[in-house]
């Protein structure tokens, strides 16, 4: 399918020659590949196939948790540790874009600022860009350039609303839910599944006093799954306090990923779900991408308005016309 | 969909005056742009840093302490030792016109003085994200 | 309107006015805009009456040097002394603003104003790696107590006044100025002055913190103890609403926040054990003067009047002089236009005469090029002349409050007063001050105040001369002033000197012993006293608090 864009600053190097620099550390490459992949540009295909193959040794860590439950402040912290360890560290912010303006103000690096020139140290900000969920569609296809780029952690932070804890759920390798104590009376009620999907608990702001019943309750809810029981870590991130268990804690759960075969299961859980949203995408793409489709499309669209005709077997009927061209003369 | 347009906005330097900053931050998230925001207190290299890892289209200064004149080309000559001199840098604050022609031979491609309406920057930010 | 018969038939006249004589000019000829709005974008009515006034009108406007102070803090007011012609100055190094100070005041100026470069308002010497590029170009560079001799060399300090503007580190700035007086045989008692030592308005607003709340409340209170006891014309805080404003407030959240700070400097000082009427009488405060005369003026009136009520009744200070709020006012830089420069001199004189009419203790007017730079000195001159035709020619000095009774200004300053309480209720909501800090309440109020202004001026609902109507494209003919080089040097040189030339032992022992203090619970300013005698730079005790402070980082919001 031909570009609809103009060219641009970014497409003019060749993929291979950036995948090449990529590999041999080149900070601004893996910028531009993440850009490309984020644009959807069309060499996003090529240049994913040719990451693939080098990725699969960092360790994915998600944070979700509400907003202004203290996420950036937290990872700001976790990046300093792991880099007193010699550990290189990578991050892919996301934030909302607008629905209205199609805009963002991406605010998270700038709770990194003291990480951010460190050359072990490699931070990406994304928006939404209109996808559901607290992710950027793009998003773990960034983490895999910065995989492939030899970071060993790579953390992502979501937007911590919509269903942002189930889609990292099923694609990072660990899962930190951070909450924070509630103040006054109110009984704090957390949402609906989250205690099925952390690997990991934080309770953050511990500073703020009031976190024992939180912690308590926490702690009597959560079960163990495949063979882990989530732990509960206090911490305080602006003061930096339980930064070091938290990151001993991520530690642990790497390794018995690791050991328990765990890992295994969940990275093909993950390959399927990525094949199937992938067949699905392109799927899509096509559908839309057939020039003579509006008429078809917009008659269907009338018809069901009409009642002369249901959705799913409007679809159906889309689906019988394309692939039907798709079929040799 | 059309690209989307990456703009980091940057104080330089000590100077805390981010009114400004935040007002054309706002404005081009309005125009449709994704801004990064720095924050205070950014060095050269912080900045330049920011700019590579997150690909930007086009970098805004914001000076308002009279220290524009070290602070800005010393971004620009960063950017073009870490070969991302194809970054478009604009700057702004408390900048005397007699400095403008100074800055621009530096490699600050536009000045926006004080009273600039918002239009005129986005309008530019808009042009340097095409490849302008 | 006390009486109701009076009232009714007020409102009786006034609707014969609207259904007759309004109606008929409205419909030949309707009002140039649907809403007219002040300069903080709240409506102003087509007109004001008694019926505006609140039943206790008399109470509440009261007699000037009484209770509520509304008319003012003095009986006399500038019959009895004219206000404090202050105006800010700095820039290169200290020899450099001496000299201006020097003309200054041979040109009429009655207090010295001090104003600070990037590095030293935020702790750094010149020859730090942050201090790079910054070295005296928005004021001078002080980085040693020899600067500070030099700053004031020729000047007697004991019987000027001198407002520091300074806030992150100003006990070292503070302890340097009094060490100064030391050396030249001036009692402490006998100096009069005022730090700007607000932080609280730095999370806020102006953003020149180094330390965290906490530390650096503590560091403030510290300075009220010693002051207090040691320095007692001093005022050790000017509690600051100019920034706020200048940040994008409105006037009602400058006034408000201004006074929720203030409040919040008394509790802590109670905290410490101070009796409230042995600190209150030192806390001073200063506002900005913006281009809406009445609003301007109403939101003084309306601080004064909550100010006075607050401390005597929620504080219980008993002294009348622990009610009285004393302000240093500056019009508005954020006004000033880059373009047709020479227009900023009417700005600034409207400015300054809501500034007069509001009953201002002390006056700074800005001076036409400072949409560019540091002032020149003959701009510098005019802004000193515009104060100087508002105190002998204009005429309103010569009687207390003039405008008091107004019917406009009496319900706005009504109006004001409201708004700010509104606002005292949602800081309490959220915890109080610091947690409001914390939790970005004051930052984002302002930048989405600065939005909406700068939204107005994009859409020409709000007109601004020279920038978006009455533009005319013309070359500036402003003179830029320079930072020269060999300043620089010069400080770098003495910088370098002074390290070598102190006693090293003494020297240690000093920070060491400030250090173990800031851990530890002492009243911090003699011990940054003895650093600075044993010639410790500013950077280098500011290195002692950073270490043992840590130092803050701002939540972000836009």
């Amino acid at each position: 399918m031909p570009s609809r864009k103009a060219p641009s600053r970014r497409s003019r190097d060749s993929v291979r020659q950036l995948v090449d620099d990529l590999l041999a550390g080149d900070k601004r490459a893996a910028a531009k590949l993440i850009s490309l992949i984020e644009d959807d540009e069309p060499e996003a295909m090529e240049a994913l196939a040719r990451i693939h193959p080098h990725t699969g040794r960092a360790h994915i860590v998600g944070f979700t948790g509400p907003p202004g439950v203290g996420k950036s402040s937290l990872i700001n912290r976790l990046v300093r540790t792991y880099r007193t360890q010699g550990k290189k560290v990578g991050v892919v912010a996301v934030d909302p874009t607008s629905p209205y303006t199609g805009g963002a103000v991406l605010g998270d690096r700038i709770r990194m600022a003291d990480t951010g020139v460190d050359a072990g140290v490699f931070i990406r900000s994304m928006a939404t860009r209109g996808h559901a969920g607290g992710l950027a569609l793009a998003t773990f296809d960034a983490v895999r350039v910065l995989d492939a780029l030899g970071m060993d952690v790579v953390f992502v932070e979501t937007v911590g609303a919509g269903q942002s804890e189930v889609e990292i759920a099923t694609r990072a390798h660990t899962t930190v839910v951070v909450e924070m104590p509630m103040t006054g009376d109110a009984v704090q009620t957390m949402k609906a599944g989250i205690l099925e999907i952390g690997d990991v608990y934080v309770v953050n702001k511990v500073d703020l006093g009031n976190e024992d019943v939180l912690i308590a309750n926490l702690k009597f809810q959560l079960e163990p799954r495949d063979g882990w029981t989530p732990p509960v870590v206090r911490t305080a991130a602006t003061e930096g306090r339980g930064i070091d268990d938290l990151a001993e804690v991520l530690e642990t759960h790497r390794a018995f990923l690791d050991s328990s075969g765990v890992l295994q299961r969940r990275e093909v859980a993950r390959a399927r779900l990525e094949i199937l949203e992938n067949v699905q995408r392109q799927l899509s793409q096509q559908v839309r991408g057939l020039s003579r489709l509006g008429t078809t499309f917009e008659r269907l669209a009338r018809e069901v308005v009409e009642r002369r005709i249901d959705p799913h077997t409007a679809a159906q009927r889309l689906f019988a016309r394309t692939t039907s061209r798709r079929r040799p003369a | 969909m059309p690209r989307k347009i990456r703009v980091l906005i940057a104080k330089p330097g000590l100077d805390g005056h981010d009114r400004g900053a935040k007002v054309v931050a706002r404005a081009l998230r309005d125009a449709g742009m994704e801004v990064i925001y720095t924050g205070l207190r950014q060095s050269p290299e912080d900045i330049v840093e920011a700019a590579i890892q997150e690909d930007v289209d086009a970098i805004g200064l914001s000076c308002l302490s009279g220290a524009h004149m070290t602070l800005f080309p010393d971004v620009v000559k960063l950017l073009r030792k870490r070969r991302a001199g194809d970054i478009v840098v604009a700057g702004g604050g408390i900048i005397p016109e007699e400095d403008v022609p100074r800055l621009k031979r530096a490699g600050i491609k536009e000045v926006f003085g004080p009273g600039t309406p918002l239009r005129d920057i986005v309008a530019f930010f808009e042009k340097a994200g095409k490849g302008a | 309107m006390a009486d109701s018969e009076e009232r009714k038939k007020l409102e009786r006249e006034l609707r014969r006015w609207e259904t007759t004589s309004l109606k008929d000019a409205l419909e030949a000829h309707p009002e140039r805009r649907k809403e007219f709005l002040t300069t903080s974008s709240r409506p102003v009515r087509r007109l004001y009456t008694p019926l505006d006034f609140s039943a206790d009108f008399v109470e509440r406007l009261g007699k000037p040097g009484e209770f509520p102070f509304t008319r003012g803090i003095h009986p006399t007011m500038y019959r009895g002394r004219l206000w404090t012609m202050r105006l800010f100055a700095g820039y290169g190094s200290a020899e450099d603003t001496n000299a201006r100070f020097k003309y200054l005041i041979s040109h009429g100026e009655t207090g010295l104003s001090v104003a600070f470069d990037m590095p030293t308002l935020y702790g750094y010497d010149t020859d730090e790696p942050e201090a790079k590029g910054e070295f005296g170009t928005c004021g001078v560079a002080v980085s040693s107590l020899e600067d500070m001799e030099t700053l004031f060399g020729g000047i007697d300090v004991g019987s000027v006044s001198t407002s520091m503007t300074i806030n992150g580190p100003a006990s070292v700035l503070w302890a340097m100025y009094l060490a100064m007086a030391e050396s030249r045989r001036v009692a402490w008692p006998k100096l009069r002055g005022t730090i700007q030592n607000d932080i609280l308005k730095e999370y806020q607003a102006q953003k020149e913190w180094i330390f965290p709340p906490e530390p650096s409340m503590r560091l403030v209170v510290d300075t009220f103890e010693f002051g207090s006891k040691h320095v007692p014309q001093w005022n050790t805080i000017s509690i600051s609403g100019y920034h706020i404003r200048e940040a994008g407030a409105t006037a009602a959240q400058e006034l408000a926040f201004t006074l929720a700070n203030g409040l919040e400097y008394v509790r802590w000082g109670i905290d410490r054990g101070l009796r409230v009427d042995d600190f209150a009488q030192r806390l001073s405060f200063f506002f900005n003067a913006h281009n809406d005369l009445f609003e301007e003026l109403a939101k003084y009136r309306a601080a004064r009047r909550i100010w006075a009520r607050e401390l005597r009744d929620t504080f219980g200070a008993k002294n009348p002089r622990s009610w009285l709020l004393r302000f240093h006012t500056q019009t508005a830089g954020v006004s000033l236009t880059a373009q047709q420069p020479e227009v900023n001199i009417v700005r600034t004189t409207i400015q300054a005469l809501a500034a007069v009419l509001g009953g201002t203790q002390s006056l700074h007017t800005n001076a036409y090029d400072e949409a560019y730079q540091v002032p020149n000195e003959k701009a510098a001159r005019i802004a000193l002349r515009t104060q100087q035709i508002l105190a002998h020619e204009s005429g309103v000095a010569n009687t207390v409050d003039p405008l008091g009774g107004s019917y406009y200004l009496e319900a706005l300053t009504d109006e004001l007063e409201e708004d700010a309480y509104r606002y005292f209720d949602r800081i309490q909501d959220l915890g109080g001050v610091i947690p409001a800090i914390r939790k970005g309440f004051f930052q984002q109020e302002i930048a989405n105040s600065a939005y909406r202004y700068q939204r107005e001026i994009e859409d020409k609902e709000r007109i601004i001369v020279g920038v978006n109507d009455f533009v005319v494209d013309e070359q500036s003919e402003v003179e830029p002033l320079r930072v020269s080089d060999a300043s620089l040097r010069a400080q770098l040189e003495r910088l370098g000197r002074i390290r070598r030339a102190r006693d090293r032992a003494k020297w240690q022992r000093a920070l060491d012993r400030l250090r173990k203090g800031c851990e530890g619970d002492d009243n911090t300013m003699p011990l940054i006293l003895d650093a600075v005698r044993a010639c410790a730079t500013l950077g280098e005790i500011c290195d002692v608090m950073r270490e043992a402070f840590g130092v803050w980082e701002e939540p972000l919001l836009y």
